[in-house]
């Protein structure tokens, strides 16, 4: 039964491109670029228990290193895994002060890091093109040709249920169960002989790597890079998606994608039944604290706890 | 000579809106072990609070004294309502519900109909002055920053010192469990700190208003504040205090010296330096905490 639901639904998701409108295409691919640094990111904070305040970084350093890889001509097939590796590598620097530091000391320090590689994008004007960005051009595959709007989504499908895989393999391994051992209580862990430093640099190395591919799709989804999309609220947008979605659970990253994306259009619905005076800005953000004040208030395990109890 | 006089008295007007914001980073890590991260929106909130009763007619120092008590009043509030029922949670879900109650503060000033979405000034009754100071002229403003900073900062100093709340919320800070002995109620005093570092923050943002005019986004000098008590120590006020000042220094000396955008990300390679050498910070002494 279980088996042959998801059967259905992974049907559903590969003919998407054929069912639903480029505007309801566009928003499915988003999902499923947020999925996969999702899955990064919910290693390391769901699991590991490390808040990282820097994702947007790593994800515009992926976007980056895809834009200007491919504008050098490489095909995905070798734009794509170095984008990853470049992101893994900033995941690593970012994770040396983490070496020593816990809770809040670590979320200062990524936090720090964040604003510091936005502003290197934003000032290093002979590769990024400084604050006017950069124009990206569509995928260019050696074995698929160029990569047009469906072609990306499949892209993005595929690397999303690939992330989300990996994710559990992962934890139902022993390096998973130290990371979550990790979380739980530190010295008792390294009693254990889980090597903490160790284990955060790799745990960092991960969710950047994942960051950089969602990070180079993004910048083939939206044909352009700038450093001002990469900014903090983006990280905490993925932060607030996990938890919405549910710390801790798989289904969560997925379910919490979808409220990210969706929950812009719920309030243009809503915008339409309110006086006009409102501005839209500040409509969202609102909603989208409250939103997380709430759940986190009366549903501590996410909309994948939610979902959890009702089935 | 002069220029160094006038870059170092910009530099620690600057670092004393600094001090604050981190000194409301620090009184409410210190009393209830949550990192506020709404403390920056606080700010913003007092500045807000501080042009609406000036709108009203009220005189500056009024308006800033009322800022202050109104905001202190939403730190309570918030406090109550959102914050203290997630005591004993691990830290994750309650950073997240500070973002959150930031992000609320933002956005609900952000849709006041056509206030959120403009830039105010809130001059100072000193605005425009200058006074000589050793030969250099100094803008009053500044000074005025630098004086209500150290005004607060000695009322603050002799509260904790010698009132019987300011004793009870220190030791609310060094031990919950020896404070909660000896009959000090812990709620109350988490109440009382977000109060007092919501109404410094206020007075934050009243007193930056001259400096970067009074708008939705000034928040975002929180996430340097943040830094800045990181850098003096997460646990000592002092400590926040003097984080601050120097980093409103090193801005502003790398603002006149430095290449463009070092003064922008100055905050930020400084606490990693403090976070890589010294985990505890400048001035802190007590051992960085576990997880």
């Amino acid at each position: 039964m279980r088996r042959a639901r998801a059967g259905a639904l992974l049907a559903a998701l590969a003919a998407a491109p054929l069912l639903l409108s480029p505007w309801g295409l566009s928003q499915l691919s988003f999902v499923a670029i947020y999925a996969i640094a999702g899955a990064g990111l919910m290693l390391l904070a769901g699991y590991a228990g490390q808040l990282s305040l820097c994702h947007a970084a790593f994800i515009g350093i992926g976007a980056y290193a895809e834009a200007l890889l491919q504008a050098r001509g490489w095909p995905l097939e070798a734009s794509l895994p170095v984008a990853a590796a470049v992101a893994a590598l900033a995941g690593v620097a970012a994770a040396w002060p983490a070496r020593r530091l816990a809770g809040i000391h670590l979320a200062i320090a990524t936090l720090s890091f964040g604003f510091i590689v936005q502003e290197i994008m934003a000032r290093w004007e002979s590769l990024t093109g400084g604050n006017a960005g950069l124009v990206v051009a569509p995928a260019r595959s050696l074995l698929a040709g160029t990569l047009g709007e469906r072609g990306l989504y499949w892209l993005a499908l595929a690397l999303a249920l690939a992330a989300l895989w990996v994710l559990g393999r992962l934890l139902a391994s022993s390096a998973g169960r130290a990371l979550v051992a990790l979380r739980e209580d530190v010295v008792a862990a390294a009693i254990l002989g889980v090597a903490p430093a160790r284990l955060k640099t790799l745990a960092f190395a991960l969710a950047a790597a994942l960051a950089g591919v969602a990070g180079a799709l993004y910048a083939h989804k939206l044909r352009f890079v700038s450093p001002e999309q990469f900014d903090w609220v983006m990280s905490i947008e993925l932060l607030m998606m996990l938890v919405i979605g549910g710390l801790g659970s798989r289904a969560g990253i997925v379910l919490g994608a979808v409220f990210l994306i969706a929950l812009p259009q719920l309030i243009a619905l809503l915008r339409d039944l309110l006086p006009t005076a409102l501005p839209p800005a500040g409509l969202e953000l609102f909603a989208f604290g409250f939103a997380l004040v709430l759940s986190l208030r009366h549903a501590p395990a996410g909309l994948a706890g939610v979902l959890r109890r009702r089935l | 000579m002069s220029q160094i006089l006038s870059l170092a008295i910009a530099g620690v007007a600057a670092g004393c809106v600094y001090a604050l914001v981190a000194l409301g980073f620090v009184l409410i890590h210190k009393a209830t072990g949550v990192v506020n991260f709404a403390q920056g929106e606080l700010m913003m909130l007092g500045g807000f609070a501080g042009l609406a009763l000036a709108a009203v007619g009220w005189p500056w120092p009024l308006a800033l004294a009322g800022a202050a008590l109104a905001v202190a009043l939403c730190g309570l509030l918030a406090e109550r309502a959102v914050l203290r029922p997630l005591i004993d949670q691990p830290h994750i879900p309650v950073v997240m519900t500070t973002l959150g109650l930031g992000f609320m503060l933002k956005g609900g000033v952000t849709m006041l109909p056509g206030w959120g979405t403009e830039t105010h000034a809130l001059p100072t009754p000193f605005a425009g002055r200058a006074v000589e100071l050793a030969g250099t002229p100094v803008a009053a403003d500044h000074l005025v920053v630098i004086g209500v900073t150290a005004l607060l900062g000695l009322a603050l100093f002799i509260f904790f010192r010698h009132a019987t709340l300011g004793k009870a919320l220190r030791a609310t800070a060094q031990n919950p469990l020896g404070a909660r002995l000896v009959g000090i109620p812990l709620a109350r005093m988490h109440g009382l700190a977000w109060a007092l570092a919501a109404g410094v923050a206020a007075v934050a943002g009243v007193l930056l208003a001259p400096v970067t005019f009074v708008h939705a986004h000034m928040g975002l000098i929180g996430l340097k504040a943040l830094p800045a008590a990181v850098i003096g120590g997460f646990g000592s006020v002092p400590g926040a205090v003097a984080g601050g000042l120097l980093l409103g220094l090193v801005e502003s000396f790398a603002g006149f010296y430095a290449p463009d955008g070092i003064k922008d990300v100055a905050a930020h390679v400084l606490v990693l330096a403090v976070l890589l050498w010294r985990p505890a910070g400048l001035f802190g002494g007590r051992a960085q905490e576990n997880a």
